[in-house]
């Protein structure tokens, strides 16, 4: 469990009976949560939960079917003031296989408006082990590495909440731990994590919250005196059965 | 309104080195163009009907569907690997998006034209002289006019799985005024009359492309807000 302490002061991110639905299919139905700068909310649960979902609403890339959700005390969808607080990690790189890394990285640099991108776009990637290879195309990259470029990229601007979708998808024993120790850095800098994951190791090692997602609902929450890893994984293991 | 077109041209500036980089866009395009322009030079018996009849249909069919080629590479390059997500997920707004689109489109379609007219100009044997910055007018008034639309039923085809069939079925009913407009003025022009004649048709693309333009900005964002 993380031993990172939450900096106090009103939630960086809050849902309350928050609900998104396509048509007649809700994805996500009634999730409520709060978290603070500093903390980690992991989030598991079976494929088809609505955990992808609730991150592209926390995104601002959905509007919220009903319920409320703010980000940085911006109600959602808060446009381009909510989106520029948050750094969106999916395991869809969203990179430009003919661009260079250091290319990608740069254009999201400036997509957010960050003063000095150049030095940003080097630490960024540093930061990620990729800078001797930040002159190759994306294309030529490995998938690990293409997963190392586009943390670095959604990293490039300091957000202050990472949401984070299977970020450990593609990446190597090195990548993962790289990943683990920087989204450590950030909860401890202050920043807030939101993390989608099967990995549960990897998962609860980060979380001051942690949660199982089934059908849209967070069946179990706790924060972070009530996480026991041994009864997450028996849920989480229940919740992946009766899903099918 | 400055930074909305400041990361429209960031954005756009993306879409051009990603289309320098690969040229498959461009190359399709130009070889279509080319080829499409020989094609009808010799489906016509030129006894029968003069080039400077032939020559303005021939011009602004052939530009219509090279353009579709790279309107379609505009949103198929964010389609691969959901790059779109990282550009929506940013603070541009969404106006700024479909801008930057646009603008890497006309770039597109405007250096696809200084291929094809040049081509056509000589293959046709056309009088250019004095009629070459008329005919810049209406090249432009509809490119821009195409690409607008176009960009919109780009975004829109490129969420589906018959994105490359659709494309054409959505944009080429509202080419029909841009073809129709930009062939006629054309026609005047070669044909001598004075460029006041062809007034009507230009006055129709400027207006279609104010109409449009406006249009398919505001529309834009709720193609990728559902």
């Amino acid at each position: 469990m993380s031993s990172t302490i939450s900096s106090g002061g009103p939630p960086i991110v809050e849902a309350t009976d928050l609900v998104r639905a396509f048509g007649s299919r809700t994805a996500v139905a009634g999730v409520s949560f709060s978290i603070l700068p500093g903390d980690c909310l992991a989030v598991f649960g079976p494929n088809g939960a609505g955990k992808t979902t609730l991150l592209r609403v926390l995104a601002g890339l959905l509007k919220p079917t009903s319920g409320s959700a703010r980000v940085a005390g911006i109600p959602l969808p808060g446009g381009a003031q909510a989106r520029s607080r948050v750094g969106l990690i999916s395991h869809h790189t969203m990179l430009y296989d003919a661009l260079s890394a250091r290319e990608n990285v740069s254009f999201a640099a400036r997509l957010y408006g960050v003063r000095d991108p150049r030095t940003r776009v080097d630490e960024s990637l540093q930061r990620m082990l990729m800078l001797e290879r930040a002159d190759a195309p994306v294309r030529l990259l490995s998938r690990g590495m293409q997963q190392r470029v586009s943390i670095a990229r959604a990293m490039v601007h300091q957000p202050q909440v990472v949401l984070a979708d299977e970020p450990y998808s593609g990446l190597d024993d090195s990548g993962a731990r790289s990943l683990t120790a920087l989204l450590g850095e950030l909860q401890s800098s202050g920043t807030a994590v939101i993390i989608v994951t099967h990995n549960l190791a990897e998962g609860l090692s980060l979380a001051t919250h942690a949660a199982v997602m089934q059908r849209g609902k967070f069946v179990r929450y706790e924060t972070r005196d009530g996480i026991d890893p041994t009864s997450y994984v028996a849920t989480y293991r229940e919740a992946v059965a009766s899903s099918g | 309104m400055v930074d909305t077109l400041l990361a429209a041209w960031l954005i756009a500036r993306k879409d051009l080195a990603i289309e320098f980089r690969t040229r498959s866009a461009f190359v399709s395009a130009v070889v279509f163009a080319l080829l499409g322009l020989v094609i009808f030079y010799y489906s016509w018996d030129p006894t029968a009907v003069g080039v400077t009849d032939l020559a303005p249909g021939v011009l602004w069919i052939v530009f219509t569907f090279s353009g579709l080629l790279g309107l379609h590479r505009s949103f198929g390059v964010e389609s691969a690997d959901h790059a779109i997500d990282g550009l929506l997920a940013s603070p541009v707004s969404r106006e700024a998006v479909f801008l930057g689109k646009a603008m890497a489109n006309l770039i597109f379609v405007v250096a696809v034209q200084l291929v094809a007219i040049p081509a056509l100009v000589l293959f046709y044997n056309l009088p250019l002289g004095d009629i070459a910055a008329p005919l810049i007018a209406i090249a432009l008034l509809a490119a821009i006019g195409l690409v607008a639309v176009g960009t919109l039923f780009s975004a829109m085809a490129a969420n589906t799985r018959l994105g490359e069939l659709l494309l054409p079925m959505l944009a080429l009913p509202f080419f029909l005024p841009i073809v129709i407009g930009a062939s006629q003025a054309t026609a005047k022009l070669l044909s001598g009359r004075p460029i006041v004649e062809a007034g009507a048709w230009l006055k129709l693309l400027l207006a279609f492309d104010l109409v449009f333009v406006v249009a398919a900005t505001l529309t834009y964002p709720f193609t990728v807000e559902d």
